[in-house]
């Protein structure tokens, strides 16, 4: 008797140790997962807080208040340079007429100050003749040491600027003549080899204009292709081996449509490279599957109901589809066709194959112009050396994850907006 | 420029005037009951102006490109192939306003005179099939005329022919890889290129030049791409299988509500901008890292370009494995709750073999996904094609090569560019076989509970 009692006493104490183990295995099995999910999340937060803390200053810029004499003689002569010269060395007389003197001078502000002075003009004559304030663009290291981005305290060969032009910007500020200023430029110009002047409009103008080719073609077509898939087609090989070959499609990596791209459109068809509409034709090909696959799901989603009243009233199958499935789907096929546009627009590899990774200043005037894109600028600036082009590049990102917040914003909305159960 | 378009303006307006025609036509017509509404009378005038008509433009703008090239070169009777090429490409500059010296003025005057004539044809005869097409249709319209029937079969038509784009696409690349991987197997053997252990394919330009023997082994470039995603996947699969669990078992309902679309951002967002933190942000802080650790990681190692890729794919990972457990019956665990298992206990030993397949099929759509990633590995890892399991080591991959063998590339022709296209097949092969793996066993699995 004693004996039994001493054996549950024992298991119990046993029985009570292993649901303490199990209760805390149970526990670490739930942090495993809750530690994964804050991994991923975590990451998020650190890869974005990056972006934008090294971005957010590429959206202001540092400009120099210089005080111009729009000489008539000098303009007539066109020699806008000596224009510049002048106002710089009235603000720093004693800065030395040698030739490597008057160079470091120059250096303080942009290497495109002289066509800003000359644009100025042009776009407002009645400045010749008069004394005025302009400000222009700093030059990158300047504008790069008035950030904050460059330490003072190195020795003069280590960094990018010299202690003359410390001095100078010094003078400057003093001033009042030095600010850092929202960057215009970003928004209303093309790429430049100087990072204070390079801009982002060539390539959002090149983006919108791709994004408008797939448009137009990839979604007329999904959505006629999901109409026939879902309403007409019949059961048999040719409609499995399409529905095979988009599922297959929608996998496909993105290189390889570029791959078809260059062998197809570029070297048969011989459509022009680094063009908007050669760009298009290969993002609309890519972006097919994912508008086909949604739109069948909208579709599909609508009750058969619908088309068998319409049937049942005289329609014929076409009329009962076009008129009464398809308006009943638009929520679902749009919301599909803008996540597809969006996938899109992020898109950089098969462009890469395409040309459309390229120097433009020019903003492209329309679909054969020689063009870039958002995603492609960023991967060009992120291979530049410049400081200046680092922080370019951030901004860019963020004006890029910019659009795709609005689109995928949108597409939240419409699906919130006119999801029924019906 | 003007007299490019105009055809098509042409065509719709005639299009739409044909729509108003016929139909008023038919209105007019005395018979009440008609085997279609009024407006199907109206496409039917349509269809016959516009179809046609779009036809010879689309024809017509195919082929004069080429009859103009035949003829203008017919004129150098001697010149062939490249030559043929560039004389041609320069007359056209020429003809745009880009001057080039050297140029035959004479054949760059015959070039333009045979565009305006061409144009100008075009038009033409665009507009005449058009006419023709609005009177033939028109003429048509009687109230026999089964205009419904008519004007869906051709809607069914188009439907169809939108729906075949897709198979022309797959036949498209196929037909452009295989080409030029043939192609290149001509001048390189296949045995060469799959079990070779170097690769340096930049032509050497003088006899001594390092690494540009034009050596096509690509094993280096098949180990890098296995390494970086070997790396990914080990970051990827339990990150992305453990919050799956999370998601699908413990979270509360509108705790997964939120939590499962923020997962899915990371899918969203665009490579190009994980390539930049890869590479700018990532590798340096991991070299500086390397260097207090007393250990050389190079700035393009793997493992930046691993890890970066493994977060990239994490909802791929997490949002299949999510589903196919939260399709996982509630009875088998209810039976399990009911035997006296924990949460944990049941996921471990009911769930998760329950839902392997699925699982299996989440992991090798992940993997083809890591494969065939581009912008990451092109911005983070190298071109040095390294033959090296150690992670801290650059190391390149298929997608890298290819981008970096075609672009800037304007000859087509060199054993560079074909091999790009022979690691494109490779690519396509491999990931095709892993996505269509992937469905089937994700298939077998959800016929399973049904």
């Amino acid at each position: 008797m004693s004996s039994y009692a001493a054996t549950t006493i024992s298991s119990q104490a046993a029985a009570n140790r292993l649901l303490l183990r199990r209760k805390r295995a149970e526990r670490r099995f739930q942090l495993y997962g809750i530690l994964a999910i804050s991994a991923a999340l975590g990451f998020l937060v650190v890869f974005l807080a990056s972006i934008v803390s090294r971005g957010y200053m590429g959206f202001v810029q540092t400009e120099v208040r210089l005080t111009v004499d729009f000489d008539q003689e000098l303009i007539e002569a066109g020699s806008y340079r000596k224009m510049l010269r002048t106002s710089l060395s009235e603000l720093f007389p004693n800065a030395g007429s040698s030739r490597a003197e008057r160079r470091t001078l120059a250096r303080l502000v942009s290497a495109g100050t002289v066509f800003v002075l000359r644009e100025t003009v042009e776009a407002d004559p009645a400045i010749i003749g008069t004394v005025e304030d302009v400000w222009v663009l700093a030059s990158d290291p300047v504008d790069q040491f008035y950030k904050g981005r460059i330490d003072a305290a190195l020795p003069e060969e280590e960094r990018p600027i010299s202690d003359a032009s410390l001095a100078r910007i010094a003078a400057l500020e003093a001033a009042g003549r030095i600010d850092l200023r929202f960057n215009r430029s970003f928004f209303t110009r093309g790429d430049s080899r100087n990072p204070e002047e390079a801009g982002i409009l060539a390539a959002i103008v090149g983006s919108a204009l791709a994004l408008l080719v797939t448009v137009v073609l990839s979604f007329p077509v999904g959505v006629m292709t999901a109409v026939y898939l879902e309403a007409f087609a019949p059961k048999n090989r040719i409609t499995r081996l399409i529905e095979i070959n988009i599922n297959n499609l929608a996998a496909v990596p993105s290189i390889v449509f570029g791959l078809l791209g260059l062998a197809v459109f570029l070297n048969v068809f011989g459509l022009p490279r680094s063009a908007p509409i050669s760009g298009g034709l290969v993002l609309s090909l890519m972006t097919l599957p994912t508008i086909i696959i949604s739109s069948r799901a909208a579709i599909r989603a609508v009750p058969p109901s619908f088309a068998e009243a319409a049937i049942g009233l005289g329609a014929s199958r076409v009329q009962a589809i076009f008129h009464h499935v398809l308006p009943a789907a638009a929520p679902g096929t749009l919301t599909g066709a803008i996540i597809g546009m969006a996938r899109a627009l992020g898109e950089t590899a098969p462009l890469l194959m395409m040309g459309m990774v390229a120097f433009v200043v020019e903003v492209p005037g329309g679909f054969t112009d020689p063009s870039t894109v958002l995603p492609a600028q960023v991967y060009l600036w992120a291979d530049s050396p410049e400081r200046g082009f680092a922080e370019k590049t951030a901004a860019a990102t963020i004006v890029l994850l910019g659009f795709l917040l609005v689109m995928n914003g949108l597409a939240v909305y419409l699906r919130r907006k006119f999801e029924k159960q019906w | 420029m003007l007299l490019s378009y105009l055809p098509l303006l042409i065509i719709a307006l005639f299009g739409a005037g044909a729509f108003y025609a016929s139909r008023a036509r038919i209105s007019a017509a005395p018979q009440r009951s008609l085997p279609g509404l009024p407006g199907h009378y109206g496409w039917y005038g349509t269809l016959w102006t516009v179809v046609p008509a779009t036809l010879v433009y689309a024809a017509w703008t195919i082929i004069d490109d080429q009859v103009i090239r035949n003829v203008v070169l017919s004129d150098f009777p001697d010149l062939s192939g490249a030559a043929a090429t560039l004389l041609y490409v320069s007359i056209e500059n020429a003809a745009a306003g880009v001057m080039t010296d050297d140029v035959p003025m004479a054949s760059v005057e015959l070039l333009l005179h045979l565009e305006n004539l061409s144009a100008a044809a075009r038009f033409a005869l665009v507009t005449a099939v058009s006419v023709l097409g609005f009177f033939w249709g028109w003429r048509r319209i009687r109230p026999e005329l089964t205009a419904r029937d008519r004007v869906e079969t051709a809607l069914l038509v188009a439907l169809f022919i939108a729906s075949i784009i897709a198979i022309l696409t797959t036949v498209g690349i196929v037909l452009s890889l295989v080409v030029e991987t043939f192609r290149f197997f001509q001048l390189v053997s296949p045995f060469e290129f799959f079990f070779g252990l170097e690769w340096s394919p930049q032509i050497a330009l003088r006899e001594d030049q390092v690494a540009a023997s034009g050596a096509f082994g690509a094993v280096p470039v098949f180990a890098g791409t296995l390494l970086i995603t070997v790396i990914a996947m080990l970051v990827a699969g339990p990150i992305g299988l453990m919050s799956a669990i999370y998601l699908a078992e413990y979270a509360h309902p509108r705790v997964r509500a939120v939590i499962k679309p923020l997962l899915e951002i990371l899918a969203g967002i665009p490579t190009v901008v994980y390539g930049f933190f890869a590479a700018l942000v990532l590798a340096p802080s991991m070299r500086n890292l390397g260097v207090d650790l007393g250990l050389t990681i190079s700035s393009e190692s793997a493992l930046a370009a691993g890890l970066i890729m493994g977060i990239m794919i994490i909802p791929f990972v997490s949002s299949l494995s999510d589903d196919i457990m939260t399709a996982v019956p509630m009875s088998l665990r209810e039976g399990s709750y009911g035997l006296g298992a924990t949460a944990s206990e049941t996921i471990k030993r009911v769930i998760l073999p329950a839902a392997t397949p699925g699982i299996v099929g989440g992991f090798m759509l992940a993997i083809s996904r890591a494969i065939g990633e581009t912008m990451i590995v092109v911005m983070a890892a190298g071109l040095a094609a390294n033959l090296t399991a150690n992670p801290f080591e650059a190391v390149t991959t298929v997608t890298v090569q290819i981008a970096t063998l075609l672009v800037g590339d304007h000859e087509f022709d060199s054993e560079k560019t074909m091999a790009a296209f022979a690691l494109g097949l490779t690519l396509f092969i491999v990931t095709l076989a892993l996505n269509v793996a992937a469905l089937r066993v994700v298939q077998k699995y959800s016929e399973r509970y049904e």
